[in-house]
């Protein structure tokens, strides 16, 4: 079993077009979409919801009226500012308990924390694991490693080859949960300067954690000499180019009727993805560990 | 005034709309232009600035002096993140994974856990041409970006008229930029994903109490939902992009809309005078 992540650095340039595509295209798979605070792929897969799960973590301190002396002593240690007049600001607190330690009249308890929702639905594609994280919610990595989690499990018990997974955008702490351990990472770029800047920055947090990559090209035609310049740099840097998309409306009409674009249509887009799931599906059976 | 500019969902135009905004009101206003988005900070591409100045963040974790240590392992019932375990004659510290909170070298009955800084990242600053700048850079493969937005935050005086670029999402990293913003500019795009994940941003906005109002990017295709959920919810619609392959090329070429195309200036001028009434009315209403 194989676990392909979809990352991008950037925001916007269509990794969950690519992974609802992919879901439709592959055989045998589970799909798990770890971009837990803006989750999308749901809207494209039409889930049917089988078990929802609360997900507890982490704690919030807080503050007995009663029991406090007002002496100040949290308010001075506390690292995140999070105790202003005597009382907890909830969204700044980051759980450390160091005031609930140091409270001269232990006033100050930590309370857990429910911090979101993990799902696991049908779609006619296969299994989907997903999440919500909380609004304004910490621990968004752990999120992320409790769907991959529950995908691998599922993956395992059916017996199934693939799991595909949507990850969050940027390089921090749900994108290092996404991508550890995976056998590959697919990074969707487009050829903007920012697009660019972005994909190296993501690339390089594969190298980091040894996690091989390849790349997608969307909206290629926008512009050419961007695309080119990718193309030599990840020839330069040994990473395969595996796809390249075109620029097409046809897309976010395909996004609006909440279906993968290669339901959609039979147009170039939905060629140069099947391509690119071929070529992945070559590089995921001979090269990667796994 | 701080205004920051926020999406939910990645690539819908914060960057450009951010931008922009700065470069439009930097004629008229002292404007700062702050790249919260430590991740994947864009804006340095758009508007080059001349850095000027830098300097490292750190955060503070624990070194243990082994010599003193009696291995009692106050150190590691305190520590929330397990980031510090002692086994037998050892403390063993995984720097990743503290936060820096400082429970353990206050509280360790020997007083022989020091803190030493590891570096997370860089804060950058400078000017384009009338545009103060500050970003902040996540050092590639490491997971915390809150540090780093805090201390580029830390540039955000309320004299200046202050753009604050906020990285997509909802969650924490999210938070820490937005929060203290007198307004915030949420972008999106008139499709199911855009619409999905402006709900979200909206209700993160409205836990930290902050007022916002929406930009509409590519307009034209897509369905019309956003406008109605934001006719629903009341919520401003302060302009609308259409979508343009001129604009689009611009974007990725790294040049601003208002310096490809000067005509846009008077339109995110107009954009900031309404965030202004917006802001003004508000601060009327709550000394009433």
């Amino acid at each position: 079993m194989k676990e392909v992540v979809v990352l991008s650095g950037k925001g916007g340039t269509g990794k969950t077009i690519i992974v609802g595509s992919l879901a439709a295209l592959a055989e045998r798979k589970v799909l798990a979409d770890c971009d837990v605070d803006a989750a999308d792929l749901h809207l494209l897969l039409s889930p049917s919801e089988k078990a929802r799960n609360e997900f507890w973590s982490g704690q919030v301190a807080h503050i007995d009226e009663s029991g406090c002396n007002e002496c100040g002593l949290c308010q001075e240690l506390c690292r995140f500012n999070a105790i202003k007049d005597f009382r907890v600001d909830a969204v700044s607190c980051e759980g450390c308990g160091f005031c609930s330690h140091v409270c001269p009249t232990e006033a100050i308890t930590m309370r857990d924390n429910m911090a979101g929702y993990w799902f696991i639905s049908d779609t006619k594609y296969g299994p989907l694991v997903h999440a919500r994280l909380g609004i304004a919610q910490e621990n968004s990595g752990k999120l992320v490693a409790v769907v991959r989690q529950q995908a691998k499990q599922i993956a395992e018990e059916q017996g199934f080859d693939y799991i595909i997974s949507d990850g969050p955008p940027g390089i921090g702490c749900p994108v290092i949960s996404s991508l550890s351990g995976a056998a590959l990472a697919l990074l969707v770029t487009e050829p903007t300067l920012s697009g660019m800047h972005d994909l190296e920055r993501v690339l390089g947090l594969c190298r980091h954690f040894g996690v091989p990559a390849m790349v997608c090209i969307n909206k290629h035609d926008l512009n050419e000499e961007n695309t080119r310049q990718i193309e030599s740099q990840c020839l330069s840097q040994g990473v395969e180019i595996a796809g390249r998309i075109p620029f097409d409306n046809v897309v976010t009409e395909s996004i609006v009727q909440g279906v993968p674009v290669v339901e959609y249509t039979n147009g170039n887009v939905t060629r140069e993805i099947q391509r690119m799931w071929h070529t992945l599906s070559i590089r995921l059976t001979n090269g990667s560990k796994g | 005034m701080i205004i920051s500019v926020a999406s939910g969902k990645g690539g819908t135009g914060k960057t450009l709309v951010a931008t922009s905004l700065a470069l439009s009101l930097s004629g008229d206003y002292k404007v700062k232009l702050l790249d919260c988005d430590v991740e994947e900070p864009n804006d340095h591409v758009f508007l080059k600035p001349e850095i000027t100045g830098s300097k490292a963040v750190s955060i503070s974790v624990p070194n243990v002096d082994e010599e003193k240590c009696t291995y009692c392992g106050k150190c590691a019932e305190v520590c929330a993140y397990h980031a510090i375990a002692v086994l037998g004659k050892h403390v063993l510290t995984f720097p990743q994974l503290c936060h820096g909170c400082g429970a353990c070298c206050y509280l360790c009955p020997e007083k022989v856990i020091t803190e030493e800084s590891r570096e997370t990242g860089v804060v950058e600053w400078g000017h384009a041409d009338a545009v103060g700048f500050v970003h902040g850079k996540l050092t590639v493969g490491e997971a915390m970006a809150p540090p780093i937005i805090r201390k580029v935050k830390e540039y955000a005086n309320n004299d200046d008229t202050v753009i604050i670029d906020v990285p997509p999402g909802t969650s924490c990293p999210v938070v820490e930029a937005i929060k203290g913003s007198d307004f915030c500019i949420l972008v999106t795009e008139p499709t199911p994903f855009g619409l999905n994940d402006l709900a979200l941003a909206v209700e993160t906005v409205r836990e930290l109490g902050v007022p916002c109002g929406v930009v509409l990017n590519r307009a034209g295709v897509g369905d019309s939902k956003v406008e109605e959920y934001c006719e629903k919810e009341n919520i401003p619609i302060l302009l609308t992009i259409p979508l343009d392959m001129e604009i689009a090329r611009l974007y990725s070429r790294g040049i601003t809309l208002v310096d490809g195309m000067p005509q846009w200036k008077s339109i995110f001028l107009q954009l900031f005078d309404k965030v202004a009434e917006i802001v003004d009315e508000r601060s009327r209403s709550t000394k009433r």
